[in-house]
């Protein structure tokens, strides 16, 4: 029971979503909704549950751990408890809420982000090595999207941006398809083993 | 039926009864030869290497949930996870998962667990080091490179659904000279991954890990019918591609039956 009761609940729920989408039905469109409206209940429950392992970690670091580690914990659950009580008790529309998200949030996000151009130049810079046909084939259409995006690829000479272009509508689309394609199936064949119980790994059993 | 979706659901029942019959198929003794995969056989090598090290592994089943469309990748990860912890317990390597959906929190937690109950090594089980870091995007792509830094980690693993944040990890990864393998279904982010990491896995090679790392001959029998089914795909492209250049409209006017 113990073992089967998710698999059965898995099957029926997977069931329900599939001819939801195919079948105009008011009882499968009830029943779609009540599963998403579960799913949503659950991951409430499980925000809770993944709050508490953020809160046992980082109170470890401020009992346990080093100076800047006590610091920067110290922050993080003033940070989620302060949010979290003003968004309860004011609500998200409050002037402190919405001055900790545009203030705080936002901009940090933002940086993190930024700093995934340097990254990308890093990345670059490692990986375009003329090493084989493939990787010379790789670094000679990067350099042309590349020169193609930029206004200095097309001074340099006018055809760059169009030649870009067919790289990406063509050759790009066409092997784009193809995973896109694959991993299409890929799923099927996963969605297919995982409702039907063959494959359990993901509730942690093996057998 | 809801219109526009005909075709696709009939095409939907003949692919599951193509993946059915090859299970049958398998299961009923005729062996399946699935081709090596180097990023899965690489697992061990890079378990082996972070014992050598004494540092530990991390492990992120990627960023999106267990619902919508991206949720079989985050379970093909998970599944993975349940191989990577297994070894892991056995070899006495610390892992480190790092969680960036909460609802992907408990699945993961249960899944290390159970693969240290299977090894008879719970007592070894740290379960502050299944970590939720925050359902921030760049929140917890900038956590998750302070724990790889902080940790130094010898083995970065990088599975399921990712976005612009993957190229971090990757990176992040390299810099502490971590060996890498990724894999991921979400398709822009399949250069980045080949030209940071050392292994990795693309789309359906994905799916398939669980069936390869189970040798399991009924889940290798699926991945014959996804084969099949690939095949059928394709056949249908070139129909298509020959009929519409021959000026018919048969082909588009079935698709949006």
């Amino acid at each position: 029971m113990k073992r089967n009761a998710p698999l059965v609940l898995s099957f029926i729920a997977g069931l329900v979503m599939i001819l939801a989408f195919f079948f105009e039905s008011q009882t499968l469109t009830v029943a779609e909704n009540e599963i998403q409206n579960y799913g949503v209940i659950l991951a409430a429950f499980a925000l809770g549950i993944a709050s508490v392992n953020l809160i046992q970690v980082h109170a470890r670091n401020i009992s346990r751990g080093t100076t800047l580690e006590r610091v920067y914990s110290a922050i993080l659950i003033v940070s989620l408890v302060g949010m979290a009580l003003v968004g309860i008790t004011k609500g998200q529309n409050h002037p402190t809420f919405q001055f900790w998200f545009n203030a705080i949030m936002a901009p940090s996000q933002s940086t993190v982000w930024a700093l995934g151009a340097f990254y990308i130049a890093s990345a670059a810079f490692r990986a375009f090595k003329i090493k084989n046909v493939d990787s010379t084939v790789l670094l000679i259409s990067a350099a042309i999207v590349m020169l193609g995006g930029v206004p200095i690829g097309e001074a340099i000479w006018g055809g760059f941006p169009g030649f870009s272009k067919w790289i990406n509508d063509i050759p790009n689309m066409a092997g784009m398809r193809g995973m896109m394609i694959g991993a299409g199936i890929g799923a099927i064949g996963a969605g297919v083993r995982m409702l039907l119980g063959i494959e359990r790994s993901y509730l942690g059993r093996s057998e | 039926m809801v219109q526009g979706r005909v075709f696709t659901f009939w095409l939907l029942v003949l692919f599951i009864g193509i993946t059915l019959y090859s299970m049958q198929r398998a299961k009923s003794g005729k062996p399946v030869k699935v081709r090596r995969l180097p990023a899965l056989d690489a697992i061990d090598e890079a378990i082996g290497r972070s014992t050598e090290m004494g540092r530990p592994i991390h492990y992120t089943p990627g960023l999106a949930a267990v619902t919508g469309l991206d949720a079989p990748q985050t379970l093909a990860a998970i599944s993975i996870l349940s191989y990577v912890s297994k070894l892991a317990a056995q070899f006495d390597v610390r892992l480190i998962v790092t969680i960036r959906q909460p609802e992907v929190y408990p699945l993961a937690l249960e899944t290390v667990r159970e693969a240290y109950q299977v090894s008879d090594k719970i007592d070894k089980f740290v379960p502050t080091d299944i970590r939720y870091l925050s359902n921030q995007q760049f929140a917890y792509a900038a956590a998750a490179s302070g724990i790889i830094v902080r940790e130094k980690v010898a083995a970065n693993f990088m599975l399921g659904a990712f976005w612009a944040e993957n190229l971090m990890l990757a990176e992040v990864g390299t810099q502490v000279d971590a060996f890498q393998i990724s894999g991921t279904a979400s398709l822009g982010q399949v250069p980045l991954f080949v030209a940071t990491t050392d292994y990795f896995l693309i789309g359906e090679e994905l799916y398939a890990a669980s069936a390869y790392l189970s040798q399991d001959p009924v889940q290798l029998g699926s991945v014959y019918g996804q084969d099949i089914c690939k095949m059928l795909a394709a056949a249908l492209l070139v129909i298509g591609v020959l009929g519409t250049a021959l000026g018919s409209n048969f082909f588009i006017d079935l698709l949006s039956r």
